[in-house]
């Protein structure tokens, strides 16, 4: 009996102890009256302040939006916001089906839908940046977004949150066939938003899906990104970055639900918190159904914590319903500075601060490559600079 | 003139089985036009010496003193003691992901300068230095030493050495693990170095074999965190048909 044998017995002996119900297989409903409030007990809000998210979880009023949308539209891309008929028709998409009663509300309640069509076998070169600028911290608002990528197309798209708002949002994609798409979210709000997003993506037969979330501002910013696939053979790069500051809550889990055979997923989150009361979330979730045979999926949570008097969690967490796979795993870190890099930089002459700043630009500089979205590149490690000027490089740490 | 006075160095390191004991008096000179050789078996305290001379938070100084030029060392943070003039190459470089090689040199290049290298002659002293280390252009975009084969992180140590033009260099087996070209390599650099007539060198290593491309002035025999005999480059010769055995047993 070969290792991999005596794996496959263990997995299946584990599955016939009885079918246990974990918190990645909720049932879903559109019917805004079977969701109930969450009270911050439940597993997939337990982390969550509910008490600054100003009522978008639960009850508050979806006023009329004050966030300022604007965007570009390259040849053969359609941008607009519709309503009616056509809105309802685009509610569930992604396969989208509420287990919050913030999705549900939104998907029943919010009369328009911001929609990006990219039509069949499009190849758009340039980038579609929507902006998304807040006035209004206290203005509860919903938005519903949709980003429709055709058979073979292939697109980039950049949501770019500014500004102040209280934003509750589901953003669902759906991807076609054999489409190659990079979804870009970009949270740089200002310190006193509040943002509760979830993005659903459905990925079609052979295509490959990459999202990038990543969070500088807000007073709390919770994104839940999730995946799944229509047919097999879908990859999804599901990378994030995330820097938060004294008093911040940036709050990130995704979920890639490997519904179908010989699909792949590779997550790599990278986090810094520094200043006081920064708070960090990363939840991993990755479920691998028993359907799923031959897929691989890795995923990846790094943090580092620049000062004292952060709180940073991080739980990668992996279901798997079969053992025919090629291969899964996960690694979470979560250090202070390496003192051996220090030590070699500071070696070379370089002075701490300027050694750490060396060091923490080189841990975001690996994922910004990755992201390869050069309209952006730029500007993110302005931010990181600017993050850093915060407080690595202006104080003592 | 410069001078790296090493007297009476004692110092410990803290282990999961309590404080070490390691360097228990070491006394050596080295002055500039001076290349020094330190031999000696594993666990003799080679490496320690290299590391407390370039201020390795890891060790303890617990009496004597390290100065150059007249200045306490041990008073100095480790990059003020590489501006200074001292220069360590590891025996096991630092992977730092995502700063690229040039990033890292010229971060580097003006703390120890003082300045920013002026841009039209930067780039060509950077490829003459990774060319004379045997390493492409293209090495300059990589991440510093991050998927280097151990050839490369040794022949980048060399290229440093050449562009930030210390006054004492510490090598620290440099020579480990090397197969015979990279090591021709890497000996040259330390060669043309030392060749500038004011600099000083301090070559530590477990193996003759370097000898024969590096001549030393002095050969200095390390056992059991001491200096157990010192000679000229004879010394070398005789290790190598001798071996450590006697310096380790007179120890014991």
């Amino acid at each position: 009996m070969t290792v991999t044998d005596i794996a496959r017995d263990s997995v299946a002996s584990a599955l016939e102890q009885g079918k246990v119900e974990s918190h990645l297989h909720p049932s879903g409903s559109y019917d805004v009256a079977d969701h109930t409030a969450p009270t911050g007990r439940e597993e997939v809000w337990r982390f969550t302040p509910l008490k600054r998210l100003k009522g978008l979880a639960s009850d508050a009023v979806f006023n009329a939006s004050t966030t300022e949308i604007t965007w570009n539209t390259p040849d053969g891309v359609r941008v607009e916001t519709v309503v009616g008929e056509e809105a309802r028709g685009l509610r569930g998409l992604s396969g989208y089906k509420p287990s919050t009663l913030f999705g549900a509300r939104i998907l029943a309640d919010v009369p328009e839908t911001l929609l990006v069509d990219v039509p069949d076998e499009a190849e758009v070169a340039e980038p579609v940046i929507v902006n998304l600028v807040g006035s209004d911290a206290d203005n509860t608002e919903a938005g519903h977004v949709v980003l429709r990528f055709g058979k073979f197309s292939k697109a980039v798209v950049v949501l770019r949150h500014t500004g102040s708002a209280a934003l509750a949002q589901v953003v669902e994609i759906s991807v076609g066939d054999g489409a190659q798409i990079s979804v870009v979210s970009l949270q740089d709000w200002a310190d006193d938003a509040t943002h509760l997003t979830q993005t659903e993506a459905l990925v079609g037969r052979d295509a490959s899906y990459k999202h990038t979330a990543i969070s500088f501002g807000g007073d709390l910013v919770r994104m839940d990104a999730n995946v799944r696939y229509a047919a097999p053979g879908g990859s999804a790069e599901m990378l994030g970055l995330y820097f938060a500051d004294a008093g911040q809550h940036i709050e990130h889990r995704l979920f890639v639900d490997h519904n179908e055979p010989k699909t792949k997923s590779n997550a790599v989150y990278k986090g810094a918190l520094q200043g006081k009361g920064a708070h960090t979330v990363w939840i991993g979730n990755v479920l691998i159904r028993k359907a799923a045979e031959g897929i691989t999926t890795f995923e990846e949570n790094r943090n580092l914590i620049l000062t004292d008097g952060t709180l940073c969690e991080s739980v990668p967490n992996l279901e798997i319903e079969t053992g025919e796979i090629e291969g899964a795993g996960h690694a979470s870190a979560t250090a202070r500075f390496d003192d051996e890099q220090l030590f070699y930089l500071r070696s070379r002459g370089i002075s701490e601060k300027e050694a750490q700043r060396l060091v923490v630009h080189g841990f975001f500089n690996d994922l910004i490559r990755k992201i390869d979205v050069p309209a952006i590149e730029e500007q993110l490690v302005k931010t990181v600079e600017d993050e850093l000027a915060k407080n690595v490089i202006g104080k003592n740490i | 003139m410069s001078i790296l006075q090493i007297t009476d160095l004692h110092v410990t390191v803290d282990t999961d089985d309590g404080t070490k004991q390691i360097l228990k008096g070491v006394t050596l000179t080295i002055k500039d036009g001076e290349t020094h050789a330190i031999m000696g078996p594993n666990g003799s305290g080679k490496s320690t010496l290299a590391y407390t001379i370039a201020g390795h938070p890891k060790y303890t100084v617990t009496g004597g003193t390290i100065t150059l030029d007249g200045v306490d060392v041990l008073e100095m943070s480790v990059d003020e003691r590489a501006r200074a003039g001292l220069f360590l190459a590891m025996q096991y470089p630092v992977e730092i992901p995502g700063v690229s090689v040039a990033n890292f040199l010229r971060t580097a290049k003006t703390a120890i300068d003082g300045e920013a290298p002026k841009l039209r002659t930067w780039v060509k002293d950077v490829n003459a230095a990774l060319g004379a280390a045997d390493l492409d252009p293209t090495f300059s975009q990589r991440s510093v030493n991050e998927g280097f084969s151990g050839g490369e992180k040794k022949r980048h140590e060399i290229a440093q050495l050449g562009l930030l033009n210390p006054k004492v260099a510490v090598l620290d087996e440099t020579d480990s693990g090397l197969d015979i070209d990279a090591l021709k390599v890497v000996s040259e650099g330390v060669n043309r170095f030392a060749a500038n007539g004011d600099k000083a060198v301090l070559l530590i290593t477990h193996y003759t074999r370097i000898l024969r491309y590096i001549k030393p002035d002095f050969v200095h025999v390390f056992v059991n965190g001491r200096i157990a005999e010192q000679g000229g480059a004879e010394l070398a010769d005789q290790l190598e048909a001798t071996g450590y055995d006697k310096y380790v047993k007179a120890a014991v």
